[in-house]
């Protein structure tokens, strides 16, 4: 039996919109962009867990919530501590797991080196005013982690080498501009790991980077899971990395999970209409694909979160739509082998 | 007979860290609705190549040496003036990379649309909008966009209007600089699809720059790869894909995560070179699991190895 590290039930993250002058005289209620509305997963201990979706489906807020960068409107996020942590004896460590919302302030550091993030973008995530030797003794000075500048720098050499910046002299005191995309996003990669977290979120790590590197990318994240033991929640709108990196996907649509299922079973027998589009719209590199034309059974293009469709919100792109669609919003079903949908066909 | 003729062309930005000779003695033709694929990755040239052949490279860039020989009349040497009211836009025209953010917010798109037709032809304001009306039809979209302001529209729309903008004087070749990078991949495969549409209907030429082969095998006839500012392999499509010739080309590909199968993905080795400083002999050398001493020492020439299939690599 494998242990679920984390434990998402309901997750909802609502930013709200600034009303204008002539909403606020006539008492219009304020309105909400639903970046997240009700989202429940779990992931085992070691495993990769996706989620895929489209710009604006609520896959990087999810990541964000994850990692605690900002609060949720509602729901529960449960993470499962193993060290420090974990022999707190407090109210807010309930069966092992920590409740988010009940963590106290003082105690988020301990998280934040169990929970780590990796950001999309490699040239912007970066200070270009830090060398990268002091970009990743930061975390290591905040969380009061080796007593002098000499145990610093042994850990900073370790996970450089870690992340195949060698030899490590040569990159410490180089700037984020000297250096290429792949190996700023290694650098993005040793900061996340540098504490010696347990989860790592990956928001699209490897999408702004050229393909030739991508693979190598992908490649050193899957050693370094089996090398430090850790569990990935992998954030991508590319299914075909999903494929070469997932375990378990989640399909994402306008803030709601609409499938979820083993990775292989998804891109073979995928049941969501949207997901049978998405699998449908990935182009591959066979030159025969030029002389037909690639069957995209949706129309039209993601709605505003901030006017959600009623009933099932994918309904005005589904080709199958029916009249419960319309009315009612379908709830997440086993459909057998924990492969999950919410679509009333089904 | 080929529309486009490129010979030796050379483009350098002159920066005062040294010359990047981004674009170095590339030579292809485009013939007449034919979809040629420019493949590269970031850095490579490819869209110094695409402005270079709008002659629209921004300084410190200049176009340096070779030919761009369009229906015959060569544009390097041209004055400005001629060009832009014979060539540029009315024979060849362009969509250009972050499209989305390519339109005036200011202006209606029906405006934006009707300009070009009004600049280059003698035609009434009402007939303008008409062909504006009509190309907006053919790219998939309501004829009220063009009363819309760019802010209006979602991301495939305001791609389709860039589309429509580029074809509305009906240029013999339309350069598509990486047109689909911004829009989410259902979107995506949609404007593919407006692209074939187009190529059959309109027998249109279009040269298609993109870093993601995938996107090329779905449009074109033929691929160039570049590499360093080189082209290093040049041939039609099934061969390109199916039989690929040089090392970087076949590592290219097998660096590609495939939705369908789970094979063990690959990669080339380190990065591409500074093109102030470009290795000596052949560039990709430094990173070619194939690499021999002549390698280093000389630049392969681009041999054809049958078919039409080029390639720059002193293994054929």
């Amino acid at each position: 039996m494998v242990d679920k590290i984390l434990i998402v039930e309901d997750l909802r993250k609502y930013y709200p919109i600034r009303r204008s002058l002539s909403e606020i005289l006539m008492f219009k209620r304020g309105r909400y962009v639903r970046a997240v509305d009700g989202v429940s997963f779990y992931v085992n201990d070691g495993e990769v867990y996706c989620i895929v979706g489209e710009s604006g489906c609520g896959k990087t807020t999810t990541g964000r919530l994850v990692t605690k960068l900002i609060e949720p409107t509602g729901g529960v996020i449960r993470y499962k501590p193993s060290s420090a942590l974990a022999r707190i004896n407090n109210e807010f460590v309930v069966g092992g797991y920590v409740d988010y919302r009940r963590l106290p302030k003082k105690y988020v550091k301990l998280l934040r080196r169990e929970v780590q993030i990796i950001f999309q973008d490699p040239y912007g995530s970066l200070d270009p005013r830090q060398t990268i030797y002091s970009i990743l003794e930061e975390p290591l000075v905040i969380h009061g982690i080796g007593n002098d500048r000499k145990e610093r720098e042994e850990l900073i050499f370790k996970v450089l080498e870690d992340v195949k910046l060698s030899p490590p002299e040569e990159f410490i005191n180089r700037y984020p501009h000297m250096l290429s995309g792949g190996q700023r996003q290694r650098v993005n990669i040793a900061r996340a790991l540098i504490l010696g977290p347990k989860l790592v979120v990956a928001d699209e790590p490897v999408s702004m980077l050229d393909v030739s590197v991508r693979a190598e990318i992908l490649q050193l994240m899957m050693d370094l899971k089996i090398s430090r033991g850790l569990t990935y929640v992998f954030i991508t709108h590319d299914l075909a990395v999903a494929n070469y990196i997932c375990d378990r996907v989640a399909v994402m649509y306008l803030g709601k999970i609409v499938e979820e299922a083993d990775m292989l079973k998804l891109v073979n027998e995928p049941l969501h209409p949207y997901t049978k589009a998405l699998i449908s719209a990935v182009p591959e590199p066979n030159p025969s694909n030029r002389f037909k034309i690639r069957e995209v059974p949706i129309v039209g293009e993601v709605p505003s979160a901030a006017a959600v469709p009623p009933g099932c919100r994918f309904h005005p792109r589904c080709p199958y739509v029916m009249d419960v669609c319309r009315r009612e919003e379908p709830p997440i079903k086993d459909v057998g082998g924990n492969h999950l949908v919410a679509c009333w066909l089904y | 007979m080929s529309l486009l003729d490129v010979k030796n062309l050379k483009i350098y930005y002159f920066t005062l860290k040294g010359v990047v000779r981004a674009v170095d003695d590339v030579s292809f033709n485009v013939r007449e609705g034919e979809v040629l694929g420019i493949a590269g990755e970031s850095g490579s040239g490819k869209s110094t190549l695409g402005y270079g052949l709008m002659r629209l490279v921004p300084p410190p860039g200049r176009i340096v040496g070779g030919n761009i020989v369009v229906s015959g009349r060569d544009i390097v040497s041209m004055d400005e003036g001629t060009l832009r009211r014979e060539i540029r836009w009315k024979v060849i025209s362009m969509i250009f990379q972050g499209a989305l953010n390519a339109l005036n917010p200011v202006y209606t798109i029906g405006k934006q649309l009707v300009e070009p037709i009004i600049f280059h032809e003698d035609v009434s304001l009402k007939e303008a909008y008409e062909r504006a009306a009509e190309m907006v039809k053919l790219v998939g979209l309501n004829e009220d966009v063009l009363r819309r302001y760019p802010h209006e529209l979602s991301g495939g729309m305001k791609q389709r209007v860039m589309i429509a903008m580029a074809l509305i004087l009906r240029p013999k070749i339309v350069i598509a600089d990486e047109p689909t990078t911004a829009l989410d991949v259902v979107i995506q495969a949609q404007i593919m699809n407006l692209f074939k549409k187009i190529k059959k209907e309109l027998n249109q030429s279009i040269i298609f720059i993109t870093h993601d082969l995938s996107l090329i095998a779905e449009i074109a006839d033929n691929v160039a790869v570049m590499y360093a500012g080189k082209i290093v392999e040049y041939g039609n499509s099934d061969n390109v894909f199916n039989t690929p010739k040089h090392p970087y080309t076949q590592g290219l590909l097998k660096s590609i995560p495939r939705l369908k199968s789970k094979e063990k993905l690959s990669w080339i080795p380190g990065t591409p070179p500074d093109l102030r400083n470009p290795p000596v002999g052949c560039r990709f050398h430094p990173r070619c699991p194939y690499v021999m001493d002549v390698c280093r020492r000389e630049e392969p020439p681009i041999k054809d190895v049958g078919g039409n299939h080029l390639v720059a690599c002193w293994l054929y």
